[in-house]
């Protein structure tokens, strides 16, 4: 679990048990010549990628290749940020979720999110689970059922069960980062977008969270941003190479796609000499 | 351990990918991110962003409150008359308007306080920035606070009973009379103390580590970093905190409204009485003045001069706490 | 010339002991250093001597008269009831107007303004503006608008709240805003992604983690307002009131108010009872200073 790039990183990818097909059978999202600009900053530029139902896609990339970025504008959290503007599409299930008429805040309840620090609610672990259902108005038959049926996909039912009153906040990290997952998974996304879940976390929290994916991916789509690159190779069906082209003039830094491909190809036969570098660890 | 192979593969079909809607196994199909229509929230917003509006109606209503009788006084008033006339007779049958006795009063008041407070602030801002240790600053400075927290009409009392009565005429045998724009402007002083001291502290505080680092590694002392690196850097600021305890001078009334006295005449003498601007406003408000009186639309004019004077001291302060914010 | 070598080589030879002449203990810093200390030791003093010289002035007078009885020509018959009774009605209203009204206008400026746009600029320069202007200005617009709207008596609760609750908005404002900066982004963004609104973030996470704060600052803020008298003067407050307030149309006397009055009285007794009045309303304020450092310490969440 060193941070420092592994040489042998098929190694490790042969335990890995989602041998996906080269080609996305069913896309749950797509994304088309993406630029994303904070004010006149362009921070991405012309990305096109597709994210298959049920599978992990990892993107990966050195700091400050916009991966991040790119994350946050998959379910328009970055409207939040004063002059971000993504031109291009973004569609889920067929439909762009810029376009007119898209409610930001349906596109943020059907696509969740999951943030690099483990952010609970001041609140007890129930009202955290609860907090979701309870805004986007969800008709829920039994409360109770459906905290315990998202702490239990999350792993983290058997830890807390008898503490549901007890603040988040008394929680261990890792124990944190389930729950935010299980606030996630409550109002029944589609789709889970994870970025960096495992940033501030052990070796052996990061493990469970690893383990974890697995499981929800039976039920969700998961994309994740990662700076950890055995990470990817262990948790991605597919991973996405992103590098930051540093323009002559201006010396302004804009993330772009490098490379995109399941992540057996990607990380034993990429085709592009950037990746190699990043893969192999010459730079990044 | 990582037991299971996706739901994908199991479900594959070998259509090429389209962006099309595609329905989750087991979950009705959901098209639309049309959302829902939250009229709520648009009220709510609404009546945010009208309590935020109270803040300029509040100016807005301060302006014409004060405009429309000051314009009632200046069409029985010459503003010439006013602004440079050195006799205020308002009450008296050959009645004079001349605002400079008021002013004197308050420029001696003013300058007294801050000959007080800006030393002492400073003095204390250096202390608590540049040389208490953290258990030390946080033990002072709640004392100094209540020293801003403390009434005014609680420190005219005590000007006028301790300072002016007990120890200028008892103790020290002064020659002055029951009441002194000394003794209103040093207890003034003292109230402003905390005001100047927490202004400048923060500037202070602002200036980075580094600067210091810089000073003590060329071997310098507490004192030299402190007055030749540290207050340099942080002027600015302290320019502003002396600038806020001007604007918290001129506009302060019961101190002097209790122990500056209530007549007005230029005043040469620290020892002699004298009535601010805010001391007329505050004894004419004893009388029975009627609506639409001139005696009424006087205590206008001059509060519109007492405004006006703050409003200017306020902007420069502003200006100034934005430069040393910027700064760093 | 000295080479670089020559004057490295020649380093060691100096006593390092030469550096107590710059050093702390020379007379130049050690002096300025009693000043320093001097300044706040001339503060201190002060608020003692203050203190002192109030309960050698006050003591005698402090106790249960100075509760219940009303205001007299006779300082040895005369109370402080109705101004007690005054202050209490006036804060309370002042309270209720201008606390949901500061912590509104905070959210807007906080989490819902454009800060960019015009009007939320001029919205910003205002609240700063508002908040060094002199007091007895205040009184001064409340008499107008009272004036405006017809009102012949405005020496009435409801008149002494508004020019109160508009002397104390921006103080209220500004606190709050500062409490509502302190709740981490990280929060707002967790709510945001599950799908609440901005208003469902803003309201059942926001709010609720800056209550410590927003109560902190607003009774700092209404102690002030607790000890003010300028803009009660203007409205007419100096009165001889004998009765009890009962509400907000009311006629009202505060205790700032009676020891002005009591101040200004030639009776040597008035003065006693000016200074016993005065230690009640420093230990309101203490009172209420407490109460807010304990709030503070007590439930701000460090995050």
């Amino acid at each position: 679990m060193a941070s420092a790039p592994d040489n042998a990183p098929m190694h490790l990818h042969a335990t890995h048990p989602g041998q996906v097909p080269d080609y996305i059978a069913r896309p749950i999202m797509r994304v088309e010549n993406v630029d994303v600009y904070y004010g006149d900053f362009r921070a991405v530029t012309e990305v096109n990628l597709e994210f298959g139902l049920h599978e992990i896609t990892a993107l990966i990339g050195p700091s400050g290749c916009g991966k991040s970025t790119l994350l946050r504008s998959l379910n328009r959290m970055n409207d939040l940020i004063d002059g971000a503007r993504v031109d291009g599409e973004i569609l889920f299930h067929g439909e762009n979720i810029y376009s007119k008429g898209v409610d930001p805040i349906e596109v943020r309840r059907r696509i969740g999110m999951v943030f690099q620090k483990p952010n609970p609610f001041p609140k007890s672990i129930y009202d955290n689970i609860a907090y979701g259902p309870r805004v986007t108005g969800m008709k829920v038959e039994s409360m109770d059922d459906l905290v315990e049926e998202s702490l239990t996909r999350a792993a983290l039912w058997d830890e807390v069960k008898d503490k549901l009153k007890q603040s988040a906040i008394g929680l261990s990290g890792g124990q944190q980062q389930r729950l935010c997952i299980a606030r996630a998974i409550s109002v029944r996304p589609d789709v889970i977008l994870m970025d960096e879940p495992c940033a501030s976390l052990d070796p052996i929290a990061t493990m469970r969270i690893e383990d974890l994916m697995q499981e929800l991916r039976e039920q969700y789509t998961i994309v994740i941003v990662t700076h950890n690159m055995q990470q990817a190779a262990r948790v991605a069906d597919r991973t996405a190479f992103f590098t930051a082209q540093v323009s002559e003039g201006t010396g302004a830094r804009t993330g772009v796609l490098v490379e995109y491909g399941t992540t057996t190809q990607i990380f034993e036969d990429p085709n592009d000499q950037r990746t190699e570098d990043y893969i192999s660890g010459r730079f990044g | 351990m990582l037991a299971n192979t996706t739901a994908s593969d199991t479900e594959a079909t070998t259509t090429a990918s389209t962006g099309g809607p595609t329905t989750p196994s087991g979950r009705p199909p959901r098209s639309s991110l049309a959302g829902r229509a939250r009229p709520g929230e648009a009220v709510i917003k609404l009546v945010l962003r009208l309590a935020a509006a109270v803040a300029v109606l509040t100016t807005i209503g301060i302006v014409i409150a004060l405009l429309v009788p000051a314009i009632g006084f200046f069409r029985e008033v010459q503003v010439f008359d006013f602004l440079f006339g050195d006799r205020w007779a308002p009450r008296f049958a050959d009645a004079s308007f001349g605002v400079i006795p008021l002013v004197t009063a308050t420029l001696w008041t003013t300058a007294i306080a801050l000959l007080v407070a800006v030393p002492l602030g400073l003095g204390a801002a250096i202390f608590l920035s540049e040389y208490a240790r953290p258990r030390v600053r946080n033990t002072l400075k709640p004392i100094l606070e209540l020293l801003a927290g403390i009434p005014t009409v609680v420190y005219g009392l005590f000007a006028l009973q301790f300072i002016q009565t007990t120890v200028f005429r008892e103790w020290l045998r002064l020659d002055t009379g029951a009441f002194s724009v000394l003794a209103a402007g040093l207890v003034m002083g003292v109230m402003i103390i905390p005001t100047v001291a927490s202004i400048s502290e923060d500037a202070m505080s602002a200036v980075p580590m580094s600067l210091r680092q810089g000073s003590f590694a060329l071997g310098a002392n507490r004192m030299q970093t402190s007055l030749r690196v540290v207050f340099p850097a942080a002027l600015s600021g302290v320019m502003a905190a002396v600038v806020l305890g001007i604007s918290r001078a001129v506009g302060e009334t019961m101190i002097v409204a209790i122990a500056a006295g209530s007549q007005a005449r230029i005043v040469t003498g620290p020892l002699e009485q004298g009535q601010t601007m805010t001391g007329f406003i505050a004894n004419a408000a004893l009388g029975d003045s009627r609506v639409g009186s001139l005696e009424y639309d006087t205590l206008y004019a001059v509060g519109l001069l007492l405004f006006l004077i703050t409003l200017i001291v306020n902007f420069i302060s502003i200006r100034l706490v934005r430069r040393f914010r910027q700064a760093y | 010339m000295r080479t670089l070598q020559d004057s490295l080589a020649g380093a060691p030879t100096m006593p390092l002991k030469t550096g107590k002449a710059h050093g702390e203990r020379r007379a130049g810093p050690l002096i300025f250093l009693i000043v320093l200390w001097l300044s706040l030791a001339v503060a201190v003093i002060f608020l003692l001597t203050l203190i002192v010289n109030l309960l050698l002035e006050g003591g005698s007078r402090f106790g249960m008269p100075l509760f219940t009885e009303y205001p007299s020509s006779s300082p040895d018959r005369a109370g402080a009831r109705p101004a007690i009774l005054g202050s209490i009605w006036v804060i309370a209203t002042t309270a209720l107007l201008t606390i949901p009204l500061g912590v509104a206008a905070a959210l807007h400026l906080e989490e819902f303004a454009d800060k960019k746009h015009w009007f939320n600029r001029i919205i910003e320069l205002n609240v700063q503006n508002l908040a060094a202007v002199p007091s007895i200005v205040y009184g001064l617009l409340a008499l107008a608008f009272l004036a405006l709207i017809g009102v012949r008596d405005k020496n009435i609760v409801i008149g002494g709240a508004l020019a109160l609750s508009l002397l104390i908005l921006p103080v209220i404002i500004i606190a709050t805003r500062e409490a509502i900066r302190a709740v981490p982004s990280e929060i707002r963004d967790g709510s945001l992604a599950l799908g609440a609104t901005k208003w469902q973030t803003t309201w059942r996470q926001v709010l609720p983690a800056s209550v410590p704060g927003i109560a902190t600052g607003s009774i700092l803020a209404l102690s002030r307002a607790l000890g003010e008298a300028a803009p009660l003067l203007l409205l007419g407050a100096l009165v001889f009131v004998s009765f009890d307030p009962n509400g907000l149309l009311s006629g009202f006397t505060t205790l700032p108010i009676q020891i002005f009055n009591w101040t200004g009285r030639p009776q040597e007794g008035f003065h006693e009872l000016a200074a016993a009045a005065s230690i009640l309303l420093l230990g309101l304020l203490l009172l209420m200073n407490g109460l807010a450092i304990f709030i503070r310490n007590r439930y701000q969440k460090r995050w």
